[in-house]
């Protein structure tokens, strides 16, 4: 194999031909794993006796190159031996990443520089370990908002929805170990089904420019990929155990990794988490528990020229939804938010979680193989099963009913074929196809009316990506193209469907007439066009300049086509229409960014144009015998998103650091020429943190998080009559609340228990001052006051 | 070898691939819901010497954009003490259900108010109590005085705090709320 390998660098290298030879190649050789530099690796230029040393920052250089394509073989003591070509234009750079850990094969791994990123051009942010750790017990949607121009949408503290530039549901795409979560994301009041302690990095694209995972994702894109296994004899594993004072419960989650050095390994990790009611700093939120378990298994072998893994993961989640956010009617609404006191319903603290409450239960069965072909690329495959069960229960009139009030089963099937082009390492090309096909089985025993209709899709995708480096530019280009097919069938009552006018317009729909309700049967087929552009300049060796614009098309979900009817913890009647067509976002986004030893910032503006924009807004009442509920209707429009998101980070001197982040988005309704409802309000964070690594890696933060009042809503007020006064008031559900701020600190010291185990140990405490506040975009905040402090602690074992 | 075990692998996942398509193919026509939680007529019916009156409300599609039919049928006699009863039903179910019995099984539960506008001679009693002793509602003494006209309400409250003053302070959810205009003659 060895053998093989150097004759055919000898062969690449022969093709280089003489010119103008006065170029310099220079660059760093990293860890892939842990991105540290690697000193003492040896770089040797094939064909000639040129052999160049790292120094301890990992930096090489060699002079006297010509413009040509020359090929490289890397060694380190602790790496296998690499082969990399690299193209030579004047004075070039070129940084490559090691795998480490693979002392015994011979095997090559090749990774150039920034090929972690799904995109080279768009805005692309990481989510640290650090914060994956310290919302250990809370759930994905906690960290993601720790990212600039990442909010979230909450229904209380344990439903956290992920909301990119102001865009949520299904314009956001999650993609876990490839595999895109089916898990019923078009509710405002589902969370994702994922356990945040199964992740081994999470990054967000913001905007559509992640082609390869879809082309419907006009927010963006969350990826979320599993902890990397070394090639190597070993086991090891952690352990991290979380206790909170606020909601007095807590999580531990445990991993454990056995690998070999023939590439074959496998892994177990598992949480467990619980909560009791959460508290405001004024009184008990009752019923807003949560029981989470979680559990991931993995095996699979991987190897450089080829890898097979299988895996399973279940996901189960109880969580209570806050029991005086319950309401029976419009009037009842009214009374809830005249009432900025004590809530209604505030019992003594409890474990339990009664009605009204979600049961998730996601599971995911999936298996996934590559080859990799020398100086080609890499062929993977991914087949993977989806199951996810939806349970949400409500508070009955006969409360020895314990059946839930809706019961939704989306079971997926997936398939993917992609295709890396990997030879050369200026040029990254990938296409692929995606095949899907899912079916959504809500269940009748609840004798309730369906929320969401039984149906069939069929989906079919198909991409190439492309990006080129060049010297100091990079300019990358994509195209997908997505099918879909639904075929639902769904009752509708008949005054429903007359009132809408379907009679006249889709009378050929209707299969069965059963008197107050038609059995109908729609069908719609979408044909989407996506594609993304962009282009990266350094400007200078600090800053950088970078332009993306994305082009894409989402199918309406089905809420916005199917609802028809009370939406119970809206208190409002809620109206889809199986006329929509899909939406189309036109998203520009620009970034510069500077990088320098001391001071880093991002500056990056952006602006979203999307026509047929699926919104829902209030247009009338409606008597009910449950009084008069307010309508809101689903409609398209034209809308137009403008905003920035700002990251700066300035290093102080070796303890010191401060970072800083603001986001600012604005939405607008173009057609109307009214702001756009639940747009996230300004909001900026700063830190300072200190670190001494002479005092047991101490690292301590004060966070300050300053959230602005949105002044910028539509009026969605409505009157309502109230018995109890004999008179009509106007039920406020507009107004967003006042700006706030909150302190939050944190403190970590780690010890060596012996060579190979760790343990670490943070304190932390939220919301320092007990502030009491409401979050514009937490669906609660009619009913009750946020979280007050928090004090958690954290232990973690490595071994 | 190895090239032919991996070719295997593809091989295998290729069929998946087939499969992912060749399933999930159920055409069963789904099952038609009747809703059991909506309550679609509200009745009060009123005895006394003088004659008997119905008050009632009915919307048959429940949630749907057809508003209820509010009717009343007979006349409420001035200086005059009716002996009321309370119904509720569902009635997109055939036979209709009679939704009285669970509340009147679950009472600590529930309570029926009932409110007249202010300038209406109508004064109301509870006839019935739940298990402790607070009133319940659906029976009832109803007391009109003089000639007069206003709204007279029917609410319905689920989980209400009990005891309690009236509906301002009772908290809970509406299950249902009728608001008649009546005439006292």
């Amino acid at each position: 194999m060895r053998l093989f390998f150097g004759a055919m660098l000898l062969l690449i290298s022969s093709i280089a031909t003489s010119q103008n030879c006065q170029n310099t190649l220079s660059g760093y050789i990293i860890d892939l794993h842990d991105q540290s530099p690697l000193a003492n690796a040896t770089i040797i230029l094939a064909g000639a006796e040129t052999a160049v040393i790292t120094d301890e920052k990992g930096f090489y250089s060699i002079s006297g190159l010509c413009d040509a394509t020359y090929s490289l073989q890397i060694s380190h003591p602790a790496c296998s031996t690499q082969a990399v070509r690299v193209i030579v234009r004047g004075d070039t750079e070129r940084t490559v990443n090691m795998e480490h850990h693979l002392e015994e094969l011979g095997e090559v791994s090749v990774i150039g520089s920034g090929n972690s990123k799904a995109n080279k051009t768009s805005q692309e942010q990481q989510v640290s370990t650090v914060a994956l750790q310290v919302n250990a017990a809370g759930s994905i949607g906690d960290a993601l908002k720790g990212l600039s121009g990442v909010s979230s949408l909450n229904t209380g503290n344990t439903v956290v929805k992920p909301v990119i530039q102001g865009l949520h549901s299904s314009r956001v795409v999650l993609v876990t170990d490839g595999t895109r979560l089916q898990d019923q994301e078009w509710g405002v009041e589902h969370a994702p089904n994922i356990d945040i302690n199964n992740a081994g990095s999470v990054s967000v694209v913001k905007g559509a420019s992640a082609l390869q995972y879809g082309g419907d994702a006009i927010g963006g894109t969350i990826i979320i990929k599993p902890l990397r296994v070394p090639q190597a004899d070993s086991l090891y594993g952690s352990t991290l155990l979380t206790g909170a004072s606020n909601g007095r419960g807590g999580s531990i989650t445990s991993t454990l990794i056995k690998s070999y050095n023939s590439g074959w390994y496998g892994s177990i990790q598992g949480t467990l988490k619980r909560f009791g009611d959460f508290e405001t700093p004024d009184y008990i939120l009752s019923n807003t528990g949560a029981y989470e378990r979680d559990l991931a298994l993995r095996v699979g072998v991987n190897k450089f020229s080829h890898g097979i893994e299988a895996s399973y993961s279940i996901y189960n989640n109880e969580l209570g939804i806050l029991r005086a956010s319950h309401v029976g009617s419009a009037a009842d609404l009214a009374n809830a938010i005249a009432n900025t006191g004590v809530p209604n319903f505030t019992e003594d603290f409890t474990y339990e979680i009664d009605s009204p409450k979600q049961e998730i239960k996601h599971q995911t069965a999936k298996i996934s193989a590559y080859k990799r072909f020398n100086d080609l690329g890499k062929l993977s495959f991914q087949y993977d099963y989806q199951k996810n069960n939806r349970l949400e229960f409500d508070i009955r009139r006969d409360s020895d009913d314990v059946r839930p009030a809706i019961d939704l089963e989306l079971r997926t099937h997936t398939t993917t074929v992609d295709f890396d082009y990997t030879a050369d390492n200026t040029i990254v090309a990938k296409a692929g196809i995606l095949g899907r096909a899912q079916t959504n089985f809500p269940d009748p025993a609840t004798g309730i009316r369906r929320l969401i209709p039984d149906y069939d899709r069929i989906d079919f995708g198909a991409y190439l990506l492309g990006a080129k480096t060049l010297n100091d530019w990079t300019l990358e280009g994509g195209v997908r193209y997505d099918f879909n097919f639904i075929d639902a069938q769904k009752f509708y009552r008949t005054s429903f469907w007359e009132d809408r006018g379907y009679d006249v317009l889709f009378p050929e729909l209707v299969i069965e007439d059963l008197g107050t309700q038609f059995l109908v049967n729609p069908e719609f087929t979408f044909h989407n066009i996506s594609a993304t552009a962009g282009a990266g300049y350094d400007l200078s060796d600090t800053y950088n300049l970078t332009f993306n614009y994305a082009l894409s098309n989402r199918a309406p979900n089905p809420s916005e086509l199917f609802s028809d009817g009370l939406h119970q913890s809206a208190a409002r009647i809620e109206l889809g229409d199986i006329r929509f067509d899909k939406e189309t976002s036109h998203k520009i986004s620009v970034a510069l960014s500077r990088k320098h030893n001391n001071w880093s910032f991002t500056l990056a503006p952006f602006a979203n144009f999307i026509s047929d924009f699926i919104l829902i807004e209030p247009t009338g009442s409606q008597q009910t015998l449950r009084g008069n509920f307010p309508v809101w209707e689903y409609r398209q429009t034209n809308a137009r998103l403008l905003g920035i998101d700002i990251d700066n980070r300035y290093i102080i001197n070796e303890y010191l650091t401060m970072t800083n982040q603001l986001s600012i988005v604005k939405g607008q309704d173009r057609t109307l020429d009214l702001p756009l409802i639940n747009i996230p309000p300004v909001n900026t964070t700063n830190r300072i943190t200190y670190t001494n690594e002479k005092w047991y890696n101490f690292n301590f933060w004060i966070e300050s998080q300053y959230v602005f009042r949105q002044n910028e809503f539509p009026d969605t007020n409505f009157p309502v009559f109230l018995v109890e006064s004999n008179q009509n008031v106007t039920v406020d559900v507009s107004t967003p609340p006042e700006a706030y701020h909150l302190l939050n600190l944190r403190g970590k010291v780690d010890f060596s228990l012996n060579t190979t185990s760790k343990l670490e140990v943070a304190l932390a405490v939220n919301n320092l001052f007990d502030t009491t506040y409401r979050n514009y975009l937490n669906r609660q905040r009619f009913f009750a006051d946020d979280l007050g402090r928090n004090l958690s602690l954290q232990l973690k074992i490595n071994y | 070898m190895k090239t032919m075990k991996s070719l295997k692998i593809y091989a295998l996942a290729l069929t998946a691939a087939v499969l992912t398509f060749s399933c999930d193919n159920d055409d069963d026509t789904p099952e038609a819901v009747n809703e059991e939680e909506v309550i679609t007529t509200l009745r009060v019916q009123l005895s006394s010497a003088a004659g008997s009156v119905t008050l009632q409300s009915v919307d048959a599609d429940g949630d749907g954009p057809d508003a209820p039919v509010v009717s009343v049928v007979g006349t409420i006699v001035a200086n005059t003490e009716y002996a009321g009863t309370v119904t509720f039903l569902n009635e997109t179910e055939s036979p209709a259900e009679d939704i009285t019995e669970e509340v009147e099984e679950e009472s600590n539960e529930h309570q029926v108010f009932f409110t007249a506008s202010a300038g209406l001679n109508v004064t109301t009693v509870y006839g019935n109590f739940d298990g402790d002793g607070n009133p319940l509602g659906t029976v009832l003494t109803l007391t009109t005085g003089d000639v007069s006209t206003g709204n007279f309400t029917v609410t319905l409250r689920h989980e209400p705090t009990k005891p309690n003053t009236g509906l301002a302070d009772a908290g809970g959810e509406t299950d249902i709320e009728v608001t008649f205009p009546i005439t006292v003659e």
